[in-house]
């Protein structure tokens, strides 16, 4: 075995204040009807900024990432998936729509206390679970339900018709969240929470961005606790300011080469959702000096890229940032309507191709040694083509592995099996284990 | 130099003595459960065989699931690169490596010099692997021996679900049940093992020449199945193909720096 210490390295000092922000979030929609306040459920991808022209005591439970909480505490998502077994809901169904209904079932919240009852249920539609998802929501708790559908294809390929359709359905959903929570919506706070998602999810993509460098100053296993703020709620200013702090942090990282892992001489990315409950992974990749940078899920579930100048892939420019100042309710939604359609993360649901290319991308621009694809039997939404692209990363030459599991439900998970699998594939890209 | 490699897998324990080109011994144990004490029984064993005391042996490399049971080895490898290593030593030109031992199937993918090109290993099921060929000889009530030889006998193609086990034995019932023959019941558990360890050589590009290792290679059933499977005609089976991972862990073990 080698030894090899190579870069200097120091804990994030913002780490902290991510933990704070993202209880405060789940406390905060626990505890708001003791305050007056609103609270609603839907996924990470649903149009927040919206709900927020209803006031700013308006809370958000985003039912992906809090399954993904519950993932992460073994006992009580056992509990959760077995409550839906008990329900006849079948095992292949989104493993983090299982969780979230079981935690429904069971009526136990993952940070304590019973599950709190949404006032309504406000949702997007691209995944084939996400729909229906909300349905069962909204059948069992007896709350009103909207559902907006962006799936209406290729960013590349979108046009005025298609943004028109999109926006359409954002106006109908303003009357009747003033009709259920007998609020009366406010145009400039839907405006400014339009700018603060724009700029969220740009700054997100941003920092990824900072990941090329070498050393990278942040692994995967690290950032998992930074995205996820974007994914609870995307219009927050408070979170957008995070990540403000969070870039200047990496960039100042970055000037005085500072690593993620000190002993860094393998780039990895990896894709989808990881196995919650198995994160010690990452660790375990780290004892071959291996770091995975990140992947396309961690990157672009939230964060929104584009071109740069340079032709670079990067974070995409803000309305603000070009000059763009929104004036009018129907100026913001269709600005909104059009930054989301840009999103990474949706493309490849119309062509696995997309994704191939910008993983292509990804290994080219980040330096990678190769690329680990998690075949996740949670998600068919995101894992949905993942064996063409591991076929066309092979095709151009990038060692790919691959391991079966599941984001939210480790039973389909064989986790000695996938560290032996990581042993072979480091050896194939010959890196032996470090010494301590 | 003399090397030893040491495979500790699923169900047996083998050790391979190897001197520069020249293979001195080869025993293999059951693993049983006290592995630690298999694996010396085996060395012990293999030493005795070739009349050489422990300290004649300059290196040992171990490989296998239970690799971490040889606390005395010097280099560990996994399966995938003990297996390329290995096929390429007995036959340099195989590219391809195809393992199904008792409870993994593996495709490798090899270059000239034994490095690992790609892989695919099956995943957590037993199903594609001995244990399931065993299981399903037991289910028709023959010797492991004679499942192979039957199915010889058989030009029927049956198809059958060789994605789970317990299916795959509750569907040999059904076949049983109705009275279809042992024959063509054993060749459709073979093509559907074929079939399942084909798509896994096919994930990782089928270039010849393709050498077909570990105890399952044995069964002349299987071995007709999965040249159909991949439509070639040639498939290299080495003198004792359960030994090919622990001939591995001995060259990588020569191979590797004082």
């Amino acid at each position: 075995m080698a030894t090899l210490t190579k870069y200097p390295t120091e804990p994030l000092k913002c780490w902290n204040k991510a933990k704070e922000l993202r209880l405060k979030y789940y406390k905060d929609y626990a505890e708001c009807k003791q305050r007056g306040g609103i609270r609603w459920s839907g996924g990470a991808w649903a149009m927040d900024a919206i709900p927020a022209g209803l006031g700013d005591d308006v809370y958000t439970l985003t039912s992906e990432p809090y399954a993904a909480s519950v993932a992460f505490d073994p006992k009580l998502n056992a509990e959760c998936q077995s409550a839906a077994d008990a329900k006849g809901w079948s095992r292949d169904l989104c493993s983090y729509m299982r969780t979230y209904w079981g935690s429904m079932y069971v009526n136990k919240y993952a940070f304590g206390g019973e599950f709190p009852k949404p006032d309504f249920a406000f949702q997007t539609q691209i995944c084939c679970s996400h729909h229906k998802w909300y349905q069962h929501v909204a059948e069992y708790k007896q709350i009103p339900y909207f559902t907006i559908d962006v799936s209406v294809g290729l960013y590349k390929d979108v046009d005025e018709g298609r943004i028109a359709y999109v926006v359409n359905q954002m106006q109908e959903s303003i009357p009747w969240l003033e009709k259920v929570t007998g609020r009366k919506f406010d145009d400039e706070k839907f405006i400014a929470a339009v700018n603060n998602e724009c700029r969220t999810t740009s700054l997100w993509a941003e920092v990824c961005t900072l990941n090329k460098a070498v050393p990278a100053p942040l692994e995967e296993k690290t950032m998992y606790a930074l995205y996820v703020l974007a994914t609870l709620s995307k219009h927050s200013k408070e979170f957008g300011d995070f990540y403000e702090e969070l870039r200047d942090e990496v960039k100042d990282r970055i000037a005085r080469g500072i690593a993620a892992v000190s002993t860094e001489r393998c780039r990895l990315i990896t894709d989808t959702q990881p196995p919650w409950s198995y994160l010690s992974m990452y660790r375990y990749m780290e004892k071959y000096g291996a770091v995975s940078v990140g992947s396309l899920y961690t990157f672009a579930l939230e964060g929104v890229f584009a071109d740069q100048p340079d032709g670079s892939w990067g974070p995409r420019p803000t309305p603000e940032q070009l000059g763009i100042k929104i004036r009018t309710r129907e100026e913001a939604l269709r600005i909104y309507a059009d930054w989301n359609l840009s999103k990474p993360e949706w493309q490849h649901f119309y062509d696995p191709q997309i994704k191939t290319d910008i993983m292509l991308r990804m290994v080219k621009e980040f330096k990678l040694n190769g690329v680990i694809l998690h075949l996740n039997r949670g998600c068919e939404g995101l894992s949905k083509g993942i064996m063409e692209n591991r076929l066309g990363l092979v095709k151009a030459g990038v060692p790919v592995m691959t391991y079966e599991g599941n984001m939210g439900d480790e039973k389909e998970m064989d986790y000695p099996r996938t560290l032996s699998r990581i042993d072979s594939f480091m050896e194939s890209l010959g890196f032996n284990k470090l010494e301590n | 130099m003399i090397t030893a490699g040491i495979d500790v897998g699923a169900k047996t324990i083998k050790v391979v003595l190897l001197d520069g080109g020249k293979i001195l011994a080869k025993t293999s144990v059951l693993a049983g459960f006290e592995t630690e004490q298999s694996v010396e029984e085996a060395y012990k064993e293999a030493l005795a065989k070739a009349g050489i005391e422990r300290s004649a042996v300059g290196k040992v490399g171990a490989t296998g699931a239970g690799r971490k049971a040889v606390a005395f080895a010097q280099t560990v490898v996994t399966e995938v690169s003990a297996d390329a290593q290995g096929a390429v030593f007995l036959h340099p030109s195989a590219r391809t490596v195809i393992d199904v031992g008792a409870e993994e199937g593996r495709g490798i993918k090899t270059n000239a010099d034994g490095k690992v090109v790609d892989f695919a290993v099956n995943e957590k099921c037993a199903a594609g692997a001995g244990a399931f060929t065993e299981s399903m000889a037991r289910a028709l009530e023959v010797t492991l021996a004679q499942f192979g030889d039957i199915s010889l006998k058989s030009n029927k193609s049956i198809p059958m679900n060789a994605q789970c086990t317990v299916f795959a034995e509750s569907e040999v019932v059904s076949l049983i049940h109705s009275n279809t023959s042992k024959e063509d019941i054993a060749r459709a558990v073979h093509d559907a093992i074929a079939s399942r360890i084909s798509a896994m050589v096919r994930r990782v590009g089928l270039e010849q020449d393709v050498i077909l290792v570990g105890g399952v290679a044995y069964n002349i059933g299987f071995l007709d199945s999965i040249k159909r499977t991949l439509g070639i005609e040639n498939v290299v089976v080495p003198q004792d193909p359960e030994y090919v991972g622990a001939l591995g862990a001995a060259v990588v073990a020569g191979a590797a720096g004082n």
